[in-house]
């Protein structure tokens, strides 16, 4: 467990690489959730825990049935296993509905005011792009920080923390700006969704300034 | 909900109810894709591929379909094609594979598939949906190339990578990074907001003109 590539994939993820920002995942969200910041917290939580599960269990996933190197499918057929890279999206989007539809069932019974607390955010969180994104960075590889191949198990479950980090923070960021500029004189064709669209063309702009740290 | 006819079903997808600039679904593709046109029209081709197949298998079991478990199962016949689509353009068109990059397994949680299926496709019959599969594929493959079109003229000086504007031009780069597509996509979105509120006015207008004739 090499602390200092960690260390890494956290600096990359929040801010050099941010999901919202600069790889445009997770805008569906951004732009839809980010009106008050009572509802930006609830689903920046919301999203870091999905995230970071689901990174784990779709590694999982990867490992034990998908890759032939390692896969367990191997000892049922006598030694080499089956290349099922194929069913990648398949495997990674049930395996993500499923664990949202279970979350939300738990929840549900043990937790209610939580659960009624983040209302429709949850269910929401299977068609983010930013979950999705996350599982399959996993295996293409963060090769702007040298990480060419699969991550490890550590470093996923990392990724995917960080990541819904950087976006909770984006969430948080957007959703003050966005309560003072409900009260700010906008032209009329600009109220509402454009000029949310400016400010965070601004804000890409800001993050722009991290795009060249090499760690 | 009267019957339209088909031709309309066809056409509304391409502008009264454009799935990005009207509806605001499917997001992230739109700004990160959007770079130049070939790879506007790459993923446009493709997402309109997964919409119209999704959508007309989902028209024939909608029927069979229990309730409570649609979500999942569109997905899983969501993510099918999305699988064949990945498979065919990693043989066919490696180079384009290569440029959309995540993007291509992330057609699984776009949002105007699952929301076409959820809203159109569970309730309308084979011919409709096809015709509203293909017109809302229209639509978002128009605004793709539109915007893919203005990002590379000015962001790189060339068409379908033919240099346009000759050796001396000093490309505005910022128009092919993220910030670019925030700002070029609000400001399509001020466009709309601004036809709709002059639309608006002039109904009204008209209205106060009725009133005052009558009286």
């Amino acid at each position: 467990m090499d602390l200092k590539i960690l260390f890494m994939i956290i600096i990359f993820s929040i801010f050099i690489q941010n999901f919202v920002l600069t790889r445009f995942l997770g805008l569906c969200p951004f732009f839809g959730v980010s009106q008050k910041l009572s509802s930006a917290i609830g689903m920046g939580f919301a999203v870091i825990f999905v995230m970071s599960c689901a990174n784990a269990l779709t590694w999982l996933v990867e490992t034990y049935l998908l890759d032939p190197t390692t896969s367990l499918l191997g000892t049922f057929t006598g030694g080499i296993a089956p290349d099922l890279t194929f069913l990648r999206t398949i495997a990674y989007i049930l395996v993500i509905a499923a664990f949202v539809q279970f979350v939300e069932m738990v929840l549900q019974k043990n937790a209610p005011a939580l659960y009624r607390a983040l209302g429709i955010y949850l269910p929401l969180i299977t068609t983010n792009c930013a979950v999705l994104g996350s599982a399959v960075l996993n295996v293409s590889g963060l090769s702007s920080i040298g990480l060419d191949g699969k991550l490890n198990f550590p470093q996923s479950v990392v990724q995917g923390f960080a990541s819904g980090t950087g976006f909770m923070l984006m969430l948080l960021l957007m959703s003050g700006l966005r309560e003072r500029l409900e009260l700010d004189t906008i032209p009329a064709s600009f109220k509402g969704l454009p000029i949310a669209f400016i400010t965070a063309g601004c804000m890409a702009i800001a993050f722009m300034g991290f795009a060249g740290f090499s760690l | 909900m009267a019957q339209r006819s088909l031709w309309k079903e066809f056409t509304k997808g391409i502008i009264q109810e454009n799935p990005t600039l009207c509806i605001v679904l499917g997001l992230c593709p739109t700004l990160a894709i959007s770079t130049s046109l070939k790879n506007a029209f790459g993923m446009g081709i493709a997402a309109t591929f997964v919409l119209v197949c999704s959508n007309i298998i989902i028209s024939i079991i909608k029927n069979i379909v229990p309730n409570k478990i649609r979500i999942p199962i569109y997905i899983v016949v969501i993510a099918t094609f999305v699988s064949i689509v990945e498979m065919v353009m990693g043989a066919y068109t490696p180079a384009l594979y290569k440029a959309l990059g995540i993007f291509v397994p992330l057609i699984v949680v776009n949002c105007i598939i699952l929301g076409r299926a959820e809203a159109f496709a569970n309730k309308n019959s084979v011919l409709r949906s096809l015709l509203d599969g293909i017109g809302m594929g229209v639509g978002f493959t128009v605004v793709l190339a539109f915007i893919g079109l203005i990002r590379e003229i000015i962001g790189d000086g060339k068409i379908w990578s033919y240099p346009i504007l000759g050796a001396h031009y000093e490309p505005m780069l910022i128009i092919i990074m993220p910030p670019g597509g925030f700002f070029i996509l609000g400001s399509m979105l001020a466009y709309m907001k601004w036809k709709n509120i002059r639309k608006e006015t002039q109904k009204l207008k008209l209205k106060q003109a009725e009133i005052r004739a009558h009286s």
